[in-house]
């Protein structure tokens, strides 16, 4: 723990930098996969870098992908955009009792990197009692120089690329994810909101429109969570 | 279609995945700032931001193929047994990589 209070500077950045960076060698992997996909599917190498750039999303971009013709249809886009990328409004909402005690533009500024795996740093920091805000925009800059970076070499790099699957590459994010998950307490009351985020985003996979299991778990865990409460005697 | 038109339309689709992308990225913390934090909404919000790893893990598991879950295992088991990240992810990538490779 650097900070006790809430604050955002250059040495939390500097660390939620090196906390991520690891597993951002991983992501530059998917970079060049998204780069070779990219310009396989028609796209400007141009439009491939600033896609990865501006939109830092790495599943919504693949599934833009698909979308890809001559007329792009801009409804399913927006939708699907939206769907895959709703996780980020769940995310963003955890995390505001610690980022509305920064001023506004700092704190969206923060919130421009969020993703995956520096939310789910960050939370666990500052469930330990971490206040330092750096960790999570360190962290979220570390993946995007990565994602960028690795778009780029997909780019220039045309043949002798490994496939990322058969190193087993594509379960990085998600055995990280679980140690995440695992991380957290295990109790009885966490056990049944599992259980239920578990059972929903199934369902949901099977019956609800593509790409909105994850928040309908999420959600679903949640209500679990707003009515079982926790016995209250430990820090917030 | 022209290139300079193909790319107006590529910048087109850009600006606006980057334009949604950006809205699920502050929504969260903008709707927030219209809630009160009560004990309820306090166990919504922690209830659900456990939930999001559930519900991202679980269909990577069910949908993926079974190197994917026994990867996920070994993680899982690995991460129980020596508690620290590091060794468990480890495990699991190569638990992926190698079935791939002999199966």
């Amino acid at each position: 723990m650097i900070s006790a209070e809430v604050c955002l500077d250059k040495r939390g950045t500097w660390l939620g930098f090196k906390r991520l960076l690891p597993l951002s060698m991983f992501v530059v992997a998917f970079g060049v996969a998204f780069g070779l996909a990219a310009v396989q599917t028609g796209l400007s190498k141009s439009e491939a870098v600033l896609m990865s750039a501006f939109v830092f999303a790495g599943a919504s971009q693949f599934a833009a992908l698909e979308l890809w013709q001559e007329e792009i249809p801009l409804l399913p886009l927006i939708l699907t955009t939206f769907a895959i990328n709703a996780r980020h409004l769940l995310m963003g909402a955890s995390l505001y009792p610690w980022v509305r005690q920064v001023p506004v533009a700092k704190r969206y500024g923060l919130l421009t990197l969020i993703s995956d795996a520096n939310w789910a740093v960050a939370l666990q920091d500052y469930r330990q009692g971490e206040r330092n805000l750096g960790i999570l925009f360190g962290g979220g800059l570390a993946l995007w120089v990565c994602w960028v970076a690795g778009t780029f070499l997909g780019l220039i790099l045309t043949q002798g690329i490994p496939d990322p699957k058969a190193l087993g590459l594509d379960m990085v994010l998600g055995c990280f994810l679980l140690t995440m998950a695992l991380g957290g307490k295990k109790d009885l009351r966490h056990l049944v909101i599992w259980s239920v985020a578990g059972a929903t985003s199934l369902l949901a996979l099977y019956l609800l429109p593509a790409n909105t299991h994850v928040v309908a778990g999420a959600l679903a865990g949640g209500l679990v969570g707003a009515f079982w409460l926790e016995d209250y005697n430990e820090p917030g | 279609m022209s290139p300079d038109n193909a790319l107006a339309a590529g910048g087109l689709v850009i600006a606006v995945m980057t334009l949604v992308t950006l809205v699920t990225r502050y929504g969260g913390v903008f709707m927030m700032s219209f809630v009160p934090i009560n004990k309820r909404v306090e166990g919504f919000i922690n209830g659900m931001s456990g939930s999001v790893l559930i519900a991202l893990i679980l269909p990577m598991a069910v949908e993926g193929d079974l190197a994917a879950r026994l990867s996920l295992l070994t993680t899982l088991l690995v991460f129980l047994l020596v508690k620290t990240p590091l060794p468990a992810i480890g495990a699991g990538i190569l638990m992926a990589a190698s079935w791939r490779y002999f199966f």
